[in-house]
């Protein structure tokens, strides 16, 4: 399988007057089309920014570090300009975030902010924007689409903000959409179905997903691989299937073993101990070794990203932690 | 639902109404907002109430006037002996040292620039826990209770992490030696690492001190560990009550059954039924006339009853549930 999106020894540097740190530390993936993706962590891990420089939407004190390629269909994003990069940004790749009501203009109608975007990147006239706004509102599962066309944000609820912004980030038909925690303010019962929306539409238009997430619960049923970040960098890639049957790196097993679950026995939760470390104390070797069970004396060193099958990387020292 | 050998309860509620007054948009119009509408639950010693739903639907509003942190409209909330919300002046001051409240965002609820030992020790002042001398000792001895190192003390509220920030926000509620405490979404905000730290040490606090929590949570995987009977709340009211164990492994009500569907679970093998209920919670200063639950229901025997006559709790197997359809 050919990758759309393929990312290699991604940096992100932030500068300040304490020093440089290095939250995103030589990330890579590669996204295939129509598939998905998910980039599962805790907060500072770093999958934000990781998403964000797909985007080159970094904050101005970061910047993406050199050796860093980010290509899409085999065209590298870094060495852009900003001219080239606005018609990549919403046009071949659209992002939608955790909080559309952030995302959204309070002063403009949901239907206005779709026909610009429209208008933004396609030669249309008004009726025809128009026409498609309401078509994706549709697309979207937004009942009654002809007078939610003409509401403000604030009149809608947050399922519904997510569905507009959805329906903003379709409305080019880009071929990577970047979902950032896409429904992490959101009620379970809606987060369900916009879960479900978007994988409709992954399917419908053939499009590859970047799902970035800290709930491994979301992941399982609606990823096809799924890539592990601690510390700035991925420790685990693997098909979702085998990532949560047989995970391979000590800190995936830790995350996994900490969840509470519905089923199965009940038994007090075993959580990490110790928290995630700032990227200006980062742990030199494995990251994780100062949290890891298994943890010895090799782990003060990095270890090299290791096969365990096909499609499953693991970068752990052990060959087989338990 | 109350077994033989369960204790006595601690908190007592029955019929809790709160409704609030709106403005509405054009000037002399008011609406009634129905956020609380009649709700009845006993939480014994030393036990936990799971208290679920979606947002808005009246669960944070139930603690608040349990707590007389807002007036309730009508209804009772005994405590012990104690009926509380007769409770005037300095009697009600006096009291409010024997329940306290644990937020889901501890750094909005701690001062900036209050020292975390300030901070803990207010209580232990206002309320005259310990003669002033021992307040810093006193102070060390919670900080340690939370897992914190004494040092803690001296710092300010912004150098610690999140799981850090609700252990100060646990060990704050505990200084003044409460016998019940509201957690309203504790965990919600944190790592799956941490927040497993964090429920272990709630846990283990209620053993140590037989504390009585009301638990509010969206997490039902949270729920079921830590509390015995669990309360499911839409528009509110509660449409089904009973051991958690049940309401997790044979709701009743379709609410309930759609709620657990929408979990996520990091189970990729998982078989369970996947639900997606259509439409949005109503606003509840317009609720539908009979069950509340109408609007979003996909029960297949929903017919007129349903839309005029609201459904009361009743026994359904193991639970109590508020369906005039539960056993079908």
């Amino acid at each position: 399988m050919t990758s759309l999106l393929d990312v290699r020894r991604l940096t992100v540097n932030f500068f300040s007057e304490a020093g440089t740190v290095t939250p995103v530390d030589e990330v890579s993936f590669q996204l295939a089309k129509g598939e998905t993706l998910a980039l599962v962590g805790e907060s500072g891990c770093g999958k934000s920014l990781t998403a964000l420089s797909i985007l080159q939407l970094l904050p101005r004190a970061a910047s993406i570090g050199p050796g860093s390629t980010i290509e899409l269909d085999g065209e590298d994003l870094v060495p852009m300009d900003e001219a080239a990069l606005r018609a990549v940004r919403g046009g071949r790749i659209a992002m939608i975030f955790q909080d559309p009501m952030t995302s959204l203009d309070p002063v403009y109608t949901a239907g206005s902010q779709i026909t610009e975007a429209i208008r933004a990147h396609r030669d249309v006239g008004k009726r025809q924007a128009r026409e498609r706004a309401l078509q994706l509102l549709e697309e979207v599962g937004i009942p009654d689409p002809l007078s939610r066309f003409d509401q403000y944000p604030h009149e809608l609820s947050g399922g519904m903000r997510q569905r507009v912004m959805i329906a903003i980030a379709l409305s080019c038909e880009p071929q990577v959409l970047i979902a950032d925690e896409p429904t992490t303010a959101l009620d379970v019962t809606v987060q369900a179905q916009i879960l479900e929306i978007l994988d409709r539409l992954r399917r419908s238009h053939d499009m590859a997903v970047l799902l970035i997430t800290h709930d491994l619960g979301i992941v399982a049923g609606r990823a096809d691989r799924v890539a592990v970040m601690y510390a700035g960098r991925i420790v685990e890639t693997a098909p979702t299937d085998r990532l949560f049957q047989h995970p391979a790196h000590p800190y995936t097993q830790a995350l996994l073993a900490s969840v509470p679950r519905l089923t199965g026995p009940l038994q007090r939760l075993s959580p990490i101990h110790g928290t995630v470390p700032n990227p200006d104390a980062w742990p030199a070797g494995c990251r994780f070794h100062p949290r890891c069970p298994y943890a010895f004396d090799r782990c003060q060193q990095q270890p090299p990203v290791r096969t365990v099958s096909d499609g499953h990387e693991t970068a752990c020292w052990l060959e087989s932690p338990q | 639902m109350t077994a033989p050998s369960s204790p006595p309860p601690l908190v007592r509620v029955r019929d809790l109404v709160k409704h609030y007054q709106r403005r509405g948009v054009l000037r002399a119009s008011t609406e009634r907002v129905r956020a609380v509408d009649g709700v009845s639950f006993t939480i014994p010693t030393g036990e936990t109430l799971g208290l679920v739903g979606e947002s808005g639907c009246g669960k944070t509003t139930v603690a608040r006037t349990v707590l007389r942190l807002e007036e309730a409209t009508s209804g009772s909330v005994r405590f012990g002996e104690v009926d509380v919300l007769a409770l005037q002046g300095n009697d009600l001051r006096t009291f409010r040292r024997r329940m306290q409240i644990i937020f889901q965002d501890p750094y909005g609820s701690l001062n900036p620039r209050m020292r975390v030992g300030q901070a803990i020790g207010e209580g232990l002042r206002i309320h005259r826990v310990v003669p002033k001398r021992d307040v810093p000792e006193r102070v060390a001895t919670l900080l340690a209770e939370v897992g914190l190192d004494a040092s803690a003390a001296r710092r300010y509220p912004h150098e610690f992490s999140g799981g850090q920030r609700q252990r100060i926000g646990i060990a704050r509620s505990l200084a003044v030696e409460p016998d019940f405490i509201v957690c309203d979404e504790p965990v919600s905000a944190l790592d799956v690492s941490v927040q497993a730290q964090v429920i272990n040490l709630l846990t283990d606090l209620q053993n140590r001190r037989g504390l009585s929590y009301l638990f509010i949570a969206h997490d039902l995987a949270v729920i079921r560990q830590v509390a015995q009977h669990t309360a499911v709340m839409y528009l509110g009211h509660f449409v089904e009550t009973g051991p958690t164990t049940e309401i997790l492994s044979r709701p009743h009500h379709p609410y309930t059954q759609a709620l657990l569907s929408a979990v996520p679970e990091p189970d990729p093998s998982s078989q369970r039924l996947r639900i997606v209920l259509s439409g949005d919670l109503p606003s509840p200063a317009h609720p539908p006339a009979g069950c509340p639950f109408h609007t979003r229901c996909f029960h297949p025997l929903k017919d007129g009853r349903c839309f005029t006559e609201r459904p009361t709790l009743r026994p359904v197997g193991a639970t109590e549930t508020a369906c005039h359809y539960a056993e079908d």
